[in-house]
């Protein structure tokens, strides 16, 4: 135990209604005391400083940052936590609305959004959208994009205190219904357990030990010594305590990075060593004491640097600093911009994005009670199976001997599909043979973790009189940072898709991922096609002006239809929606547009001007030609229970309610009729990871196969008709046709297994791919989301500041099997559209906190209508791809479009910021 | 080290918590709110290990409690909250402060965070002072020794630096009386809605005398020099205009020539300086539209 501090003090307060006496340390926060001390861990941390509003309780009946609350100024006051408002059993009539609406997605700002609606609602139970957003600003989202948050706050007045239960859909209905999030009723709570919401009592907690340099040499003196004489610290761990390969990354040939530096780090925030011990005395370890000599060099920060003759080497297996580059090319490009009508060229680059997820990388590792040759890690995480993977590797035992047990994850986009802390709580509780616990703080999380890939891209589209596109050329350079993570997926996937959502028959383009001393980029919500698709986008717009055609026309002329080859000479010949999402589009446009030009000829001495813009987007669902196979079982019991074993990773998006829908109409039974099972390595099969707009495509087809596979069985045992109803009762299973019904008794057939099976329906699926050739020619995705999103936004010409006035965003997803949760993946999308617009950079030791990096808040998100197009993917299950990535890459494009409209200026650099709008307003009034 | 390992104190009366500071003792970091403190512990704690600290908690003293209305003007107590301030029914000529106030983090931050606090962390980007400068407001300096008081503009003296003694604590703002035909109004410019540090921000008052032409003129504007600064010139030049003449046409980029504004991640220094001239124009016509309407 460690030395408690010498002050302590002892205070009464009311929590939650209840008289509370306690003795602790005069400064230690609220959230400490709530979470650590009381085992209330709804309340959340986010930041610890006051920046997120995950940890908003009451104090005197107002909304306080927990964070920021010493326990001394507790005595005599009032706390409610969002364990005081309601629970699964009785909800209060704030959380019925939240559910109903879908106002929680990954749910780890919710209590925090719950109590600062609490607050307003005590005074104002019928609040208007700018009260809401007044109240609740303090608190961020990064999943919803707060409108349905909103709206669930200003409707909230219409529900009573029971849980809202719509009817629930009949058997075989539930596929398309708007049922609520199955595991919504933990997040509407707080009761879902997250990453730092769980661990053993005798855990151990870790803390790791960070390079403050992009680029040094170091060694490491004497750590014996210090463990010896510090009470409370266990170890001190460094690259050579890693007991099998002190290395990970994504791809089996590139596993760069390592657990643990050793000798020499590639960026700022690298782990270099891992404290262990008592939690006081590893938080409280003054690090700058540690023996570590550095020899800080010069570091390659962006690619341009890297590149440079006589660059530092990044890795010495890749000397020229180039990672890895990606090829497409189809036709004579060159050759076509020589013949065409019109043809332009523009570059731009883009800044380091940062995930933001509100919550904090978290969890522990045990060697499991019982196994002692095997380990378990509890943490949040995208890709349990992947994980299982680099977890087995730095052990260097058995993938077999390793589980993974996903917690709630707060948030991922791509940021979570890495390992973070996993390896180093792995190796700790392995070496000590303790459970060990760690949870990252804020700026840890920012300066260690992935980021989306900046680029520096430059292109030339071509065009033909009739507004026929002739060709496009873009080359892409992708700083990949120290690491490789998902760099090679950028670099492959860019030129697929670079010629956006269009027929081309001229094509070339080419991408590099880089190594830099940067922070490794990684998976971000599109894989560098969001970046790619601004610069795109922008020069169809040009085209479309030399041309004097309206933008949407133009795009509506060039969409790719059904039969077309694409960039990679594949010919998609069914769910190809983007016309008919233009068409949707069209009368909004032209309204918006021709209202737009009014106000600026009405106001043309105003120093504001309007514009209307429009971005298309597609985007392969799964990875690209490689497999990526789901499997999914469902299964009965002999007592009946019917359970849904789903290895996919829900972050927030709803996977574990879309899958069971799926699975639930291709059995033919109702949601409510199954127990699920989630993302748990030794109970579920690989379901792939939660990336690439995968889910719902390729583990709802393997949902929907298994559904069909136990519905046959059931069928086949009863002989009744393929249109037969299904329904449970107790151990039966009571099957009806036209001809009557049959009872199919599971208590009386033999078990399959040692946990009672007794039936079992598997779906497997793989979605048919070929490898790319050297000219990147192939069938590189089995199916592609489609969209085009419209903005109206209005610019201040003086200030360079741009308002958001609304977005209309169409989108062909096949077949929305939820459409409350689609809208809500639209919304959120759009919401990191903006910030990737308009708002977010990332610079390490300059933004390593959610104050100096800006994600939007309430106010930022303008009102967004949802139309949707569903034309179905004959693989999807009921129809249906993905909408994850296709939410939010034709966001930027139509804001870019919109300011393009407003003021004749196109963007060069990624945000778009206030003062570099200003600039270029300059420079275009002084030409 | 633990920050817990320091010294606490908790005083219930400001004698107690005067004597402590004049004890030669530990330094002590004054606390109330805790808004400002705790994220620079986190910061802290982030890249190396907690700092050792000695807190004064003063939040336990009454006399530091509530807004009281006084002869020669308002009284804010140092413990008087962001929240409490906007809540209150405090004159028209206070908008320019309650405007601010509603700028200041989101609500959890504005119900915890004291103006007196926000003046004494002194950021350049503190969205009170402007404000407070423009109110013509004074902070009353307690020692064992004695009182004494300094306006808010001599007060900080630069980037988080202030005329505070180690023996000192404010305990309280004062803000002089105003005609009641005063108006005053505020614009913060960042680059997000909420929960956001001012790119640039301007604080304006404007007194009428009885023939509707400006008696008097205070323009501040922050996050553009290391604390806050006054536009002297243009306050100046705006004494005896009609207040129902287009002021925004008096601003003159000159007018700014005072300010020393930086590059940083949220702005580079020659747009906060375009920023601070635009707001200030627009706050002109903002608080004209004030008297005006107030004069129909």
């Amino acid at each position: 135990m460690a030395a408690r501090e010498p002050t302590q003090i002892q205070i009464k307060f009311t929590l939650n209604g209840e008289m509370q006496s306690r003795v602790g340390p005069p400064m230690m926060r609220l959230s400490r005391l709530l979470r650590d001390e009381l085992n209330l861990t709804g309340t959340k941390i986010g930041c610890d400083a006051g920046d997120c509003g995950a940890c908003t309780v009451r104090m005197n009946g107002r909304q306080v940052c927990a964070c920021l609350v010493p326990l001394a100024q507790l005595d005599g006051s009032r706390i409610e936590t969002v364990e005081g408002i309601g629970d699964a059993d009785s909800l209060s009539a704030l959380q019925a609305s939240f559910l109903h609406y879908g106002a929680a997605q990954c749910g780890i700002c919710t209590p925090g959004m719950l109590m600062a609606a609490t607050d307003l609602l005590a005074e104002n139970p019928r609040p208007n959208e700018a009260e809401v957003k007044d109240a609740l600003g303090g608190v961020l989202c990064r999943c919803t994009g707060y409108r349905k948050i909103i709206e669930a706050v200003v409707h909230s007045h219409e529900f009573t205190g029971e849980r809202s239960t719509p009817e629930p859909p009949d058997a075989g209905c539930s596929v398309g219904s708007r049922i609520s999030r199955v595991d919504g009723i933990g997040k509407a709570t707080g009761r879902e357990a997250f990453g730092a919401d769980q661990a053993p009592e005798d855990s151990l907690w870790l803390r790791v030990v960070r390079s403050p340099h992009a680029r040094a040499t170091f060694v490491v003196g004497d750590l014996d010594a210090i463990v010896r004489d510090t009470p409370g610290l266990t170890a001190i761990l460094t690259g050579a305590d890693v007991p099998g390969h002190n290395s990970f990354g994504i791809y089996p040939d590139l596993k760069d990075q390592p657990v643990l530096a050793v000798d020499a780090v590639r960026y700022r925030g690298e782990a270099v060593l891992a404290l262990v011990g008592e939690r006081e005395t590893v938080d409280s370890f003054p690090i700058e004491t540690l023996p570590i000599e550095w020899t800080p060099e010069k570091s390659v920060c962006g690619t341009e640097e890297a590149t440079a003759k006589n660059a530092p080497i990044i890795h010495a297996a890749h000397p020229s600093n180039v990672l890895l580059e990606g090829y497409v090319e189809k036709g004579d490009a060159e050759a076509a911009e020589d013949g065409a009508a019109v043809a332009t060229s523009w570059s731009l680059c883009t800044s380091h994005v940062e995930h933001a997820y509100i919550e904090p990388e978290a969890g522990y590792a045990r060697r499991i009670p019982g196994s002692p040759g095997r380990l378990e890690v509890v943490a949040c995480t995208q890709t349990p199976y992947m994980d299982r993977i680099e977890i087995a590797r730095v052990l260097g035992i058995a993938e077999d001997d390793v589980r993974i047990a996903p917690t709630g994850c707060g948030g991922g986009f791509g940021g979570k599909l890495d390992v973070s802390i996993q390896p180093l709580l792995a190796i700790a509780a392995w070496r000590l043979d303790r459970p060990v616990r760690g949870i990252y703080s804020r700026t840890e999380s920012m300066a260690s973790t992935t980021k989306r890939h900046p680029v520096r891209a430059s292109g030339t589209a071509s065009a033909d009189g009739d507004g026929n596109l002739l060709s496009i050329r873009l080359t892409a350079d992708f700083n990949t940072g120290a690491y490789a993570s998902w760099g090679p997926t950028v670099a492959d996937r860019v030129p697929v898709h670079g010629s956006g959502p269009y027929f081309v028959p001229n094509v070339k383009i080419r991408s590099r991922a880089i190594y830099t001393n940067d922070p490794p980029a990684g998976a971000f919500r599109g894989f560098g096609v969001p970046q790619v698709s601004i610069l795109q986008e922008s020069l169809y717009d040009d085209l479309a002006e030399q041309l004097g055609i309206d933008p949407l026309e133009f795009r509506l002329r060039n969409a790719i239809r059904a039969g077309q080859p694409t960039s990679t000479g594949q010919v998609l010949n069914e769910s190809v929606g983007i016309a008919r999402c233009l068409e949707e589009l069209r009368p909004h446009w032209q309204r918006l547009r021709a209202e737009a030009e009014r106000y600026n000829t009405e106001n043309a001495s105003s120093s504001h001007r309007r514009g209307v813009g429009v971005g298309c987007m597609w985007y392969g669902c799964g990875n690209t030609s490689l497999p990526n196979p789901s499997t999914i079982h469902v299964r009965f019991d002999c007592t009946g229970k019917l359970t849904l074993y789903n290895g996919a990773a829900d972050i927030g998006q709803g996977s574990s309610t879309v899958i069971l829908q799926i699975c639930a109409d291709a059995l033919g039974l109702q949601p409510i009729d199954f127990d699920l099972v989630i993302g748990d390595t030794d109970r579920t099969a690989d379901a792939g990871k939660t990336s690439a707009s995968r889910q719902t495509f390729v583990s709802g087809r393997a949902a929907f196969l298994a559904g069909q596979d136990l519905r046959k069985k059931l069928l086949s045992m009863t002989r009744r008709d393929p249109s037969a109803k299904l329904r449970l009762e107790g151990s039966r299973v009571i099957v009806t046709d036209d001809d009557g019904e049959t009872s199919l008794d599971l208590d009386k057939l033999p078990p399959l297994d040692d946990m009672g099976t007794v039936l079992e329906g598997e779906g497997v699926f793989d979605p048919p791919t070929t490898p790319l050739d050297d000219k990147g020619q192939g069938v590189p995705y089995a199916t592609f989301g489609f969209a085009a999103q419209l903005c109206d936004l209005e610019v201040d010409l003086d200030l360079g500041t741009i308002h958001l006035r609304r977005f209309i965003a169409a989108h062909d997803l096949g077949k929305a099997i939820n459409p409350t949760l689609v809208e809500g993946q639209i919304h959120g999308g759009i919401a990191q559209g903006i910030g990737l617009a308009l708002l977010e950079q990332y610079t390490p030791g300059r933004t390593e906190n959610l104050h100096d990096y800006l994600i939007p808040t309430f106010g930022d998100v303008p009102e967004i209508d949802v139309l949707l197009v569903e034309d179905p993917d004959p693989l999807g299950p009921y129809g249906a791809k993905g909408i994850g990535e296709p939410a939010l890459v034709a966001t930027a494009p139509a804001i870019f479009g919109a300011i393009r409209q407003a003021t004749g200026i196109r963007v060069e650099q990624v945000p778009l910021t206030p003062h570099r709008l200003l600039e270029l307003l300059d420079r275009q009034g002084a030409q | 080290m633990d920050p817990t390992r320091g010294h606490y104190e908790r005083p219930s009366t400001l004698d107690a918590a005067l004597g402590m500071l004049g004890e030669t003792g530990p330094d002590w970091t004054i606390l109330a709110g805790g808004t400002d403190i705790f994220p620079i512990m986190t910061n802290e704690a982030a890249w190396s290990g907690p700092k050792s600290r000695n807190f004064l908690d003063i939040s336990a003293i009454p006399d530091l409690l509530g807004i009281q209305e006084e002869p020669d003007g308002y009284r804010i107590g140092a413990l008087v909250t962001w929240g409490e301030l906007t809540r209150s029914k405090l004159p028209s000529v206070f908008d320019c402060l309650r405007e601010a106030g509603r700028e200041v983090g989101g609500t959890q931050i504005q119900n915890r965070g004291t103006l007196v606090g926000n003046v004494c962390n002194a950021s350049p980007a503190a969205d009170g002072i402007p404000a407070l400068v423009t109110l013509g407001a004074n902070l009353e300096l307690s020692s064992i020794g004695g009182r004494r008081t300094i306006p808010v503009e001599e007060f900080v003296v630069g980037n988080r630096n202030t005329a505070l003694a180690p023996n000192e604590i404010v305990t309280a703002l004062t803000i002089p009386n105003h005609s009641p035909e005063t108006r005053s109004t505020f614009l913060k410019l960042g680059t997000r809605r909420y929960l956001v540090i001012s790119i640039a921000m301007v604080s304006v008052l404007i007194e009428p005398d009885e023939h509707d032409r400006i008696k008097r003129a205070r323009i501040a504007v922050g996050a553009c020099s290391a604390s806050a600064q006054r536009l002297v010139d243009l306050e100046d030049l705006l004494a005896h205009v009609p207040a129902n003449e287009d002021l925004t046409e008096f601003v003159r980029p000159s007018h700014l020539d005072a300010l020393t504004p930086i590059d940083d991640v949220r702005a580079t220094a020659a747009y906060r300086k375009r920023a601070a001239f635009e707001l200030t124009r627009r706050a002109l016509r903002r608080v004209a539209g004030k008297l005006t309407d107030d004069g129909s």
